[in-house]
C-alpha cells in the first residue's frame, strides 16, 4: 500500500502511467459526450411543463457537477500537499483549477441562459447561484494566488490552505436547494432514490456526465504531464524522454 | 426523434436561441481548452527539446572561454 502511496507520488510514474490512459481516456470521452447530447438534443422528448429549454440541461448539470466534485478533488489533493508534500498532488491542483474556472463559468453561463425563458430572468441572487458564483471566485483565487507566489513550496502550501479554506462552500452548494426554497429546483440525481425524471431523460444525462468526466480526466492528464515537464525539465528523465521523441 | 423536420429542431419552438447559445459556448470553451491544453504541451516540450539540443551541442568542448583571472589589485589611498 505504502509503496504504491509512493510511487503515485514519483511524477516520472505518472507520466507513463497518462501517456498509457490518454487515448482510452478521449476516445471513450468524445464518444460518451457525443451520444449523450445527440440523443439529449435530438431525441429526448421535450419537458411538459418547460418544452425544449430544458435541453440545457445536458450541459448544465454535467458542467456543474463536475465542477463541484473537481474542488473536492483539488480539497483531497491539497491535504496530501500539506501533510505528506507529495510534489504530484501540488501539480494536479494547479493543473485542474483553470479547468475548474471554466465548467464553472459554463454552468452559470448555461444557468442564466435557461432562467431566461423558465424563471423570465437572467440572474436572481438565489442560494444556489449565489454560492456557485463563490465558487467561480474561488477557482480565480486559487489560479491567482498560484501566480503570485514565485517560489514553489510555498505557492503550494498557500494554494492548498485556500482550496482548504473554500471547501466550505461545497455543502452549501450541495445543499443550498433544501436549505433555502427559492427558484432553483432540486438535484435531478440523487444516490438514494429513483431519478425523478423518464429514462429517456436521464440516460442521456448520465451519459454527458460521465462522457464529461472522461474528458477532464484527459485534460487533467495532459495539463498535469505539461506542468511535470516544466518543474522537471532539468531531470535526467525528461531529457531522455525528449530526446527519444515520447513526449 | 423528438421533432418533425430539422427546421423544427433549429427552431426548438422558439427556445432554440436558448439552447443553441449554450451548446455553443459550451463547445467553444471546452474545446478551445482541449486543443490550448494540447498546443501548451507540445511547445513545452519543443522548449525542453531545443535546450537539451543545445546543451549536447555545446558538451564536450566547453564553449565559454576560460576567462582569465579577472582580480585587479586596486590602489585605495590609506589616509
Amino acid at each position: 500500500m505504502w509503496q504504491f502511496f509512493h510511487k503515485l507520488g514519483s511524477p516520472k510514474w505518472f507520466y507513463g502511467i497518462a501517456t498509457r490512459f490518454m487515448p482510452w481516456l478521449l476516445a471513450s470521452g468524445l464518444l460518451l459526450l457525443a451520444g449523450g447530447l445527440a440523443w439529449g438534443l435530438a431525441f429526448a422528448p421535450a419537458d411538459y411543463l418547460q418544452g425544449n429549454s430544458y435541453r440545457i440541461i445536458f450541459i448544465h448539470v454535467p458542467t456543474a457537477f463536475l465542477a463541484q466534485s473537481m474542488y473536492i478533488m483539488m480539497a483531497v489533493a491539497a491535504v496530501v500537499t500539506l501533510v505528506w508534500r507529495m510534489k504530484l498532488a501540488d501539480v494536479f491542483v494547479k493543473a485542474v483549477a483553470p479547468v475548474g474556472l471554466v465548467f464553472t463559468f459554463l454552468s452559470l453561463f448555461t444557468g442564466a441562459v435557461w432562467g431566461k425563458p423558465t424563471w423570465g430572468t437572467w440572474w436572481v441572487w438565489d442560494a444556489r447561484l449565489t454560492s456557485m458564483l463563490i465558487l467561480l471566485f474561488l477557482y480565480g483565487g486559487v489560479i491567482a494566488l498560484d501566480r503570485a507566489i514565485n517560489d514553489e513550496k510555498s505557492a503550494a502550501r498557500a494554494v492548498a490552505v485556500l482550496v482548504l479554506v473554500g471547501v466550505v462552500n461545497i455543502p452549501i452548494i450541495k445543499y443550498s436547494v433544501n436549505w433555502w426554497n427559492t427558484l432553483h429546483q432540486p438535484a435531478t440525481f440523487k444516490l438514494t432514490e429513483k431519478p425523478s425524471m423518464p429514462v429517456e431523460m436521464w440516460v442521456p444525462l448520465l451519459l454527458s456526465v460521465l462522457g464529461l468526466y472522461l474528458l477532464f480526466g484527459w485534460l487533467a492528464c495532459l495539463r498535469m504531464k505539461t506542468e511535470i515537464l516544466v518543474r522537471e525539465q532539468k531531470t535526467r528523465w525528461v531529457k531522455d524522454l525528449v530526446m527519444a521523441g515520447r513526449g | 426523434m423528438a421533432f418533425d423536420s430539422f427546421s423544427a429542431f433549429i427552431a426548438m419552438e422558439g427556445h432554440g436561441p436558448y439552447v443553441w447559445s449554450c451548446y455553443a459556448v459550451f463547445f467553444i470553451l471546452v474545446a478551445g481548452m482541449m486543443i490550448w491544453s494540447a498546443r501548451r504541451n507540445r511547445a513545452v516540450i519543443e522548449g525542453c527539446k531545443r535546450r537539451f539540443d543545445q546543451q549536447q551541442g555545446t558538451s564536450g568542448r566547453d564553449a565559454r572561454p576560460k576567462a582569465s583571472a579577472t582580480f585587479t589589485r586596486v590602489e585605495v589611498s590609506q589616509d
